[in-house]
């Protein structure tokens, strides 16, 4: 019994095949999908995504975001999705310092949003970092 | 009829023409490759979220996210995206007519691009923000006016926002298209209508959801609602700015392109023309000379 996993950024769509699990960071916690999982709708926050293709784990650090599962299907939409090849620690942490700056500059109590944007990028930039790291090591 | 020195004047200036015109095809065909990529590209994504959006769609209730309140009056707004520049056919046209036939005589309206924002004011519409968007279009650009338009929405000011642009299908191709944004619509039980796709490409024949099907919510049904609305606002918002844009480059490349056929062809007539004139001089010419050395004769 064959599982569809699309994971979709604005800018792509990344990955889109049948896998035989996946695992997500969820809202409450980490979340693993096997074929035949009940439908679920799950909020995302920034973390490591696993799915098993092959007999062989590939992980992703990704984004916030939110997936739908069905029984055959699980679709991820998230603002970041890279592997371990595609993180340039460098560029991270400038995107986190520049982060940090503007967030200094805005007024918390008037642009929630803005807010919010910042520290999404802070968080997301964070896994994307740590991801590296472990991987190396 | 003109004499030699007018014509050969006017293939000069039509020449120059034709050069600005080829110019302006080629920095357009060069920015149209660009704009559509990136439409393409985003299509994806707001596909996916209108789908997870169709499928949860029996869960919602107007109480559990403000953006999904229906609400008795027709206070309308409209966010228009038009374009900055003109000589790009008639997409700017198109887009004010639409907009007249689908929305509210009273709406008010939101606008990014000039050509528009311009036509509004003369026809004494209410303009209450404008915005001007790069070029390619960044998404930090365009979350401002979903954020403006969502708040708008939030704070009662209007009881809908509509979204109005032109629509890419390929580059022979774009319609002016209006969208119902906010409140969401089609998850009522009275309205058996799919959410409108804004890029084309979703419909519901093709995709298959089983309406009895029943879903969980992680954490709770408000609080996923509470994150996937606001990226519903942001990437619709975005996803029009890049279509509207595909279709301008489109349309610019395609209008250029026929100037400067029609300008070729001008030359070409020009010049037979010239030419006939020419050999009619040198005839009449040399008539003249043969008259004359017969009288003397």
């Amino acid at each position: 019994m064959p599982l569809l996993l699309d994971i979709v950024t604005p800018e792509r769509k990344v990955f889109s095949d049948s896998v035989d699990n996946v695992y997500l960071p969820g809202a409450d916690g980490e979340l693993g999908v096997l074929p035949q999982h009940a439908g679920l709708v799950t909020a995302l926050q920034p973390g490591e995504l696993r799915y098993l293709l092959n007999g062989k784990v590939v992980t992703l650090a990704i984004g916030s975001g939110f997936a739908e599962i069905t029984q055959t299907h699980v679709v991820v939409l998230t603002d970041m999705a890279l592997g371990e090849a595609e993180i340039d620690i460098a560029q991270a942490e400038t995107a986190i310092q520049r982060a940090r700056e503007e967030l200094h500059g805005v007024d918390h109590s008037m642009d929630a949003e803005e807010v919010a944007f910042l520290q999404g990028v802070i968080a997301k930039s964070t896994v994307a970092i740590n991801f590296k790291r472990k991987s190396q090591s | 009829m003109a004499n030699l020195r007018d014509i050969r004047r006017r293939i000069k200036s039509v020449k120059n023409t034709a050069q600005i015109t080829r110019a302006m095809q080629l920095v357009a065909a060069a920015k149209m490759k660009k704009a559509q990529d990136q439409a393409l590209g985003g299509r994806a994504y707001s596909k996916h979220l209108l789908q997870v959006l169709y499928d949860i769609r029996k869960n919602f209730r107007d109480e559990l996210h403000p953006y999904l309140e229906h609400r008795p009056g027709n206070r309308e707004l409209v966010l228009v995206i038009s374009t900055d520049k003109g000589l790009c056919g008639a997409i700017n046209t198109n887009l004010a007519r639409k907009i007249q036939a689908q929305t509210s005589p009273q709406a008010d309206f939101v606008t990014v691009g000039r050509k528009l924002r311009v036509l509004c004011e003369k026809l004494g519409r209410k303009v209450i923000a404008d915005f001007t968007v790069r070029d390619p279009v960044p998404f930090g650009e365009t979350r401002p006016i979903a954020s403006f338009v969502g708040k708008q929405f939030l704070e009662r000011n209007y009881d809908k926002v509509s979204i109005a642009f032109t629509n890419f299908y390929n580059t022979m191709r774009q319609e002016p298209k209006v969208v119902t944004l906010l409140p969401l619509q089609g998850h009522r039980p009275d309205e058996d209508q799919a959410f409108e796709m804004i890029g084309g490409g979703f419909s519901l024949e093709a995709h298959k959801s089983d309406p009895d099907r029943d879903y969980e919510f992680e954490p709770n049904p408000a609080e996923v609602l509470a994150t996937i609305l606001p990226l519903y606002l942001n990437y619709e918002v975005f996803q029009a700015h890049l279509e509207a844009r595909a279709s301008e480059h489109s349309a610019r490349m395609v209008a250029m392109k026929s100037a400067t056929d029609n300008a070729q062809k001008f030359i070409k007539e020009l010049t037979l023309e010239y030419n006939k004139l020419r050999q009619g001089a040198i005839t009449s010419e040399l008539l003249e000379i043969t008259t004359a050395m017969k009288a003397m004769e």
